[in-house]
């Protein structure tokens, strides 16, 4: 559907479904909209994080079709038959997931901006190498930047949610694509 | 890795009451809410029918504003309000009541690049930035003065109207006892001279704030602040309100590390908005605008001379600094006196002088960066210490080790120092890392350094002159057993909020589940100066500790009728109140706070703290004094490759003193978090701007902060000496450790192939130009040729305290020298 274009210049607005987190919801959003904005503004999904709307940083991180995807730079209408997954998605049933769960016992959440993106991107790494050593911790994370913790009690964390994920594969934690 | 400390004498310290809550590892009382993505930050607000602002911003360094024409923004559809400096009373603002320099929008002049001069609300961002860009603005350019030799010029424009000189903001020059004595005395007399490039926070969060204003005259602001209390203050004198009529809350800071303690322009501009349209106003910076608000680290050229005597022993320093201070005062009157203050309680110093300069430049304007103002002198003194250790023929860290500064002594500039655990961490770090076997051993390309530094835990005296508490807090007890814990402090990621739950809760023998903290909010909270200085945990905690301990009396005298003992004979520990050697008598927490509720009424009880007066009574004392000092000694090996000039960090050893560790875990986050900030300052950031007043590098990619790739496993020791002042004896631990590192990372490039790169950051072209001049037989080194002529005026004199206690100026001697 082409944008109707208004005395003003102003695009309309184009109707569009997404599923986000399991759910399907249908906003009414400028095309050119980022699937950033449309998360955070029309779906009041203020989850994910923006830190430079560049894609420079990772904070802005979600799932879509499980793959690390940044939002500020994908458009919403371009993700309309994706599975989208953000972190209001990640725990289950009021329960926590893993990576949250290690995040949270061992610090590695500080002021917690950058922790969104990170849990995303930590969670597509054990989707896809379930016992990764510290180095692909490491590199799985490159383009996510947190500027509190040093990455530390990060790399610790994501290391004890995939030990604890990988004794406990019975669990119905794991992040479907 | 926690251990404790030996205490003053030497002795091991008595055994301590095994504690429930404080000194263990627990999670944050905000760790939930932060992993699942429910924390809301500024942004993250939504109010009925709001508006979004966008700011003007100016593109000339430099330039009067002739004529502003806002006629076609306001026409377009969907804005709201289109306001200018006109729209604002002629009041200006500032952190330091010495440094009222900025408006709300600038009126006559912009004075660097980004210097807003109007903002737009209307229905949306994208419409507000459309009609932003129609705001004529005509300017009369003006030079742009872009360095602080050209600011200092004759005949280049005044940016201010005030100062101490042109273009001069400040002009500091103390001595305490006579260096030159000091200097003949020596045995080594060496002088150098570095530079210390200007960066900046880069927190993840961008600023933003949301106004409300209601038609009952009252106004709300939420803002991603550290300050908000300075912000409330700021905002009723630029709106001309009773500060009853305003209420500032900050919102949970994603990232600050000193970048959001002014009061900002973009905080003004809603609430003016919001009161214009009635209608809630948010603003969001850009990436790029948070780099044009800057408050970031001073650049500072340095200059250090000292004495020592042969075995290191520091007989006199003399130590200058100029700072390019940017467009405005922000903190920088402070920001100058700490380039000075600290210098003396690592080591000790027998004769000090000390000269800053402060100098207007047309960039951003410059103001408290983690560890503000002392980053840079330290990485001076330690680097210069190394080169003097290598000429007397000394080890660097034996050499420091054995110059420690006496435990509660007080320093030649009148700084006191309490508990000083420095030299435990000299000898952590030098174990953990190997560092004797180390040490001018490791094969070409690959070096260790060495470095050490200290820390204020919090301003010892407010930023605005008063004799008022620095923390409040409330503590309420519920029939229910619940507690709420209230206090004006801002958690920026650093844990303040969950450390006012680990000390009420282990007060009060409870759960910090059971506790919840309400904070930041200047209608609901006491007052706490904010976040900055280190000052939360020492100060919070002990106004926590003050409320809670009087609540504990009273459920405590409750508990004891009921039972029929003496109160003394009441514990409390895991949510009950029982006898002492006999557990089975006992009762619930809410069955004694019911009981409590009865006799004494309602639980209620405030505590607060207000640092010791200890300033000395010198123009400038009142910056350099702290309740307690932190202490960090850090080790850092690395490898650098000969043919890039890349310096790659493999490891760092740090220690860290920063007394009783509430929580370590959360400790431990601020050493690795200062280490990564030091690290990406050391090797790679920069604030740079060209001539024409655009910032270089205004995106997170270019101006380059460490990934997890370029961040090295950290080792991180906590010394935890028990100091009397601190709540269960804690320090500071958010900046302190941040201070080591870089000096630490410079000393080990030399260690590794023979260069001094006498600037931050420590670039490869910097190194290959250093290698290169060394192949050529040239001084293997890069760093400032030459100073600025800027003549200091004469010295305030003081006498050290062992010659006049009190730290009074001495009096004029041939006409100079006296209190201006």
């Amino acid at each position: 559907m082409d944008p109707e274009s208004r005395p003003d210049g102003a695009a309309g607005r184009t109707l569009l479904a997404l599923v986000v987190n399991g759910e399907r919801r249908e906003v009414a959003v400028p095309v050119h909209h980022t699937l950033l904005e449309v998360l955070r503004e029309e779906l009041g999904l203020t989850g994910t994080k923006h830190g430079c709307e560049l894609g420079e940083c990772g904070t802005c991180t979600v799932l879509v079709d499980g793959v690390p995807v940044l939002s500020c730079l994908a458009l919403a209408v371009a993700c309309r038959d994706a599975a989208i997954r953000t972190v209001e998605g990640l725990g289950c049933d009021g329960r926590l997931h893993p990576l949250q769960q290690a995040f949270a016992e061992l610090g590695a959440a500080q002021c917690g901006y950058c922790t969104p993106g990170i849990l995303m991107t930590a969670a597509a790494l054990l989707g896809r190498t379930p016992r990764p050593d510290r180095e692909a911790i490491r590199i799985a994370l490159a383009g996510n930047l947190c500027r509190c913790t040093g990455y530390a009690k990060i790399l610790d964390a994501v290391a004890l949610a995939a030990r604890r994920m990988a004794s406990d594969a019975g669990a119905p934690v794991a992040v479907e694509p | 890795m926690t251990e404790a400390c030996r205490t003053d004498d030497g002795s091991p310290p008595p055994p301590e009451p095994q504690r429930a809550v404080v000194g263990r590892r627990l999670p944050k009382v905000d760790a939930c809410a932060k992993v699942t993505g429910e924390t809301r930050y500024a942004d993250d607000l939504v109010l009925p029918r709001m508006a979004y602002a966008k700011l003007l911003r100016a593109q000339h360094p430099h330039a009067r504003i002739r004529r502003i024409d806002a006629a076609a923004a306001r026409a377009v559809r969907g804005v709201y309000a289109v306001i200018t400096g006109e729209d604002f009373p002629p009041v200006r603002f500032g952190i330091l009541p010495v440094s009222q320099d900025e408006e709300p929008l600038c009126r006559d002049k912009v004075r660097h690049v980004g210097d807003p001069v109007a903002a737009v609300a209307a229905v949306d961002e994208e419409t507000a930035e459309r009609a932003a860009r129609l705001i004529a603005v005509d300017y009369e350019p003006l030079e742009p003065l872009m360095s602080i030799e050209r600011a200092l010029a004759e005949g280049t424009e005044r940016i201010h109207e005030y100062g101490d000189g042109h273009n001069v903001h400040k002009l500091v020059s103390l001595e305490f006892g006579d260096v030159a004595e000091g200097f003949r005395e020596a045995d080594l007399v060496r002088e150098d001279a570095f530079f210390f490039e200007g960066n900046t926070h880069l927190p993840m969060e961008q600023h933003a704030a949301v106004a409300q204003w209601t038609a009952d005259g009252k106004l709300t602001l939420w803002s991603s602040t550290q300050t908000p209390h300075y912000v409330h203050r700021a905002l009723g004198k630029v709106l001309g309100l009773p500060l009853s009529r305003i209420r500032v809350i900050a919102t949970p800071n994603g990232g600050g590390f000193g970048g959001k303690s002014d009061p900002f322009s973009h905080e003004m501009v809603v609430a003016r908005l919001a009161q214009l349209t009635g209608r809630p106003v948010k603003t969001t910076l850009t990436r790029e605008e948070v780099f044009y608000t800057h408050r970031g680290r001073h650049p500072v050229l340095m200059w250090v001379r000292s004495g020592v005597r042969r075995d290191g022993e520091i007989l006199a320093l003399h130590f200058r600094t100029w700072l390019d201070g940017g467009a405005y005062g922000s903190y920088g009157v402070a920001s100058t006196f700490y380039t000075g203050a600290l210098q003396t309680v690592t080591y000790r110093v027998a004769r000090y002088k000390f000269e800053g300069c402060r100098v207007f430049t047309n960039k951003p304007p410059c103001g408290p960066k983690r560890g503000h103002g002392t980053p840079q002198p330290r990485f001076a003194l330690e680097v210069h210490l190394d080169r003097i250790a290598e000429q007397l023929g000394l080890d660097p860290a034996a050499m420091r080790r054995r110059t420690v500064v006496p435990q509660h002594q007080k320093t030649v500039n009148h700084l006191t120092v309490t508990t000083c655990g420095l030299p435990e961490c000299i000898d952590r770090v030098v174990e953990a890392s190997g560092w004797t076997r180390k040490f001018r051993r490791l094969p070409y390309g690959r070096g260790i350094g060495f470095a050490a530094s200290a820390y204020l835990s919090g301003a010892g005296l407010p930023i605005y002159r008063n004799d008022l508490p620095h923390s409040g807090v409330v503590v309420k007890i519920d029939r229910g057993g619940g507690v709420a814990v209230f206090c004006g402090s801002t958690d920026i990621g650093q844990g303040s909020d969950s450390v006012l739950a680990y000390v009420v809760a282990e007060v009060l023998g409870i759960q910090p589940e059971d506790v919840r903290v309400v904070t930041a909010d200047t209608d609901l909270t006491p007052v706490d100066l904010g976040s900055y200085s280190s000052r939360v945990t020492l100060m919070t905690g002990n106004a926590a500790k003050d409320a809670a301990e009087k609540l504990r009396a009273l459920l405590v005298d409750a508990a004891a009728r009921k039972l029929e003992v003496g109160p003394a004979e009441i514990s409390t520990r895991e949510g009950r109140l029982f006898v002492r050697g006999d557990p089975a008598r006992a009762l619930a927490f809410d069955e004694a706070a019911r009981l409590a509720e009865a006799a004494a009424g309602t639980l209620v009880a405030a505590g607060s703290y207000t640092p010791p007066r200890r300033a000395a009574r010198y123009k400038g004392a009142g910056v350099g004094p702290t309740p307690a000092y932190s202490y960090s000694a850090c080790a850092v090996e690395v490898r650098v490759d000969p043919e890039t000039g890349e310096v790659r960090v493999e490891r760092v050893w740090i220690a860290h003193d920063g007394g009783t560790a509430i929580n370590p875990l959360l400790v431990e986050g601020q050493v690795e978090g200062s280490v990564y900030m030091a690290l990406g300052e050391a090797l790679m950031e920069e604030s740079a701007f060209r001539p024409h007043g655009l910032h270089k590098i205004p995106s997170m990619l270019e101006y380059k902060s460490p990934t997890t790739l370029e961040t090295p496993e950290i080792t991180t020791i906590l010394v935890e000496t028990r100091d009397p002042e601190g709540p269960f004896g804690a320090k500071e631990a958010g900046q302190g450790p941040l201070l080591p590192v870089i000096p630490a990372v410079a000393n080990a490039v030399y260690d590794a192939v023979g260069v001094r790169i006498d600037e931050v950051p420590i670039t490869p072209e910097k190194v290959l130009l250093a290698l290169d001049r060394k192949a050529q037989g040239r001084v293997p080194r890069v760093g400032p040729e030459r100073l600025p002529t800027l003549a200091f005026p004469e010295p305030i004199r003081v006498p050290p305290p062992w010659v006049d206690p009190a730290g009074r100026a001495a009096a004029a001697v041939h006409g100079q020298g006296s209190v201006p």
